[in-house]
């Protein structure tokens, strides 16, 4: 425990789930607290850094096997990765119809990725904070509490708001590209109320846009904050488990075993959805 | 929990790893799936041809064995034919040879025989000419008496 404050509840859960900052301020770097007038050109670094370090991992992982990948009898780890390989090959033959090179590996990357990052939850919520912040303290002389590490990415709005924008500017750009930019307007103004009489018609037009409009901005909103949601929710439960003392030991493993599902379950969702929302993009008859 | 700069930053790691992903993880991956799955089934295409193709030979090889069978009972045939043919001509030939002999030795003793019964007859007719010139006493005109001891001679 660090000199000065109190630690009290409220405290120590605000502090697990506040990322670390960082910012310029004045032209020179700054972090935490003193970022708190930098509005949005505010990183944060532990998010960052957990996301791409666990990409990179995948990445590196899939990549090795993939360039030693033999034609003859796999080894066990190829053997693992051409099983989620194939699974996600599967569901994108079984969802998707058109010809793409890019939606396969895209919801490849979609799905391990997340996973990997939902994965970081079922660490002991105090684990790395704590290490974190005994870093900050022997190393940089820095309060312990003034050290914050929130190693789940996908409890970050902005890891999953980026991801779901990614899918977004996807779906809009399978859109022209299989419809064209007339046939993606036509698309957002004459349905669902579309008529013969063309006056009439119209008048429709703005009913109809606006009600595409939602439905197509729902579509990463939603994606967003699933995963967003579940996560946060998640974490929040394992923060306020492991507030409660010794008895979070059986508590701690029933919520992590759940958990392990709920993890596998959004990182499959988000996958399934950016597969059906960019087949629903390309997919003419509407 | 406020979006911020962070969102940026992530929308181009989650590009630069789709583009990643797309280039260099996903085609060698699938391509050695799908190798392997074409090779798998030219495996089972292969072994069902190999049975196949047993199934034949071995059809093959018993009809051969049956050919096989059936000449070699043939040839004993003949060979047990030819025997039976070699064996009649040998005794036929040895009887022959026999017949031969036995006619030769019988003409061979004939011979003997009349040769030592002619030589009989000269000795006796010798030896009735010098009895009777013994009996006469006298010499006897041996040419006006030759018919009588002819006639000696021939009823020895």
């Amino acid at each position: 425990m660090a000199a000065g404050e109190e630690l009290t509840l409220s405290s120590h859960i605000q502090h697990h789930l506040t990322n670390a900052k960082m910012c310029t301020v004045d032209g020179s770097i700054a972090f935490n607290k003193a970022c708190s007038e930098a509005g949005f050109w505010t990183w944060h670094v532990d998010t960052l850094a957990w996301s791409i370090g666990l990409g990179i991992l995948f990445l590196w992982i899939f990549h090795n096997v993939a360039k030693k990948s033999t034609v003859g009898v796999p080894g066990k780890l190829q053997c693992f990765v051409e099983m989620v390989v194939e699974f996600v090959a599967a569901n994108v033959k079984d969802t998707y119809h058109g010809k793409s090179k890019l939606i396969a590996p895209l919801a490849l990357t979609i799905f391990v990725w997340v996973f990997l990052m939902n994965l970081m939850d079922l660490v002991p919520v105090d684990f790395l904070p704590a290490f974190a912040g005994f870093v900050g303290e022997t190393a940089f002389g820095m309060d312990s509490h003034d050290v914050y590490m929130k190693i789940v990415p996908t409890t970050d709005i902005n890891m999953t708001a980026a991801l779901a924008v990614g899918v977004f500017l996807l779906m809009i750009g399978y859109s022209i590209r299989i419809k064209g930019v007339l046939g993606f307007i036509k698309e957002l103004t004459l349905h669902p109320f579309s008529t013969k009489n063309i006056p009439l018609q119209i008048v429709l037009i703005p009913f109809n846009l606006l009600l595409e409009l939602i439905a197509l901005v729902a579509k990463p909103f939603s994606l967003a904050l699933r995963l967003f949601g579940n996560l946060y929710a998640g974490e929040m439960i394992f923060i306020l488990i492991g507030a409660i003392g010794l008895a979070q030991l059986p508590l701690h493993f029933v919520w992590a075993v759940f958990h392990i599902l709920v993890i596998v379950l959004q990182a499959f969702v988000f996958m399934m959805l950016t597969i059906v929302y960019l087949s629903m993009a390309s997919s003419d008859n509407h | 929990m406020n979006l911020n700069a962070t969102l940026l930053g992530e929308l181009i790691a989650f590009t630069v790893f789709v583009l990643f992903c797309m280039k260099f993880v996903w085609p060698p991956l699938m391509n050695a799936i799908e190798t392997r799955q074409q090779k798998i089934a030219d495996g089972l295409a292969a072994s069902d041809r190999a049975e196949k193709d047993l199934a034949l030979a071995q059809d093959k090889a018993k009809d051969q064995l049956k050919d096989a069978k059936a000449q070699a009972a043939e040839i004993i045939e003949q060979a047990r034919k030819r025997e039976a043919k070699m064996i009649e001509e040998a005794a036929q030939k040895a009887n022959a040879e026999r017949d031969n002999i036995l006619a030769q030795t019988k003409a061979e003793v004939e011979a003997e025989r009349n040769r030592l019964r002619e030589d009989l007859r000269k000795q006796v007719a010798a030896l009735a000419v010098a009895g009777a010139e013994r009996i006469l006493q006298r010499s006897i005109d041996e040419a006006a008496h030759s018919d009588i001891l002819e006639k000696l001679v021939q009823e020895l």
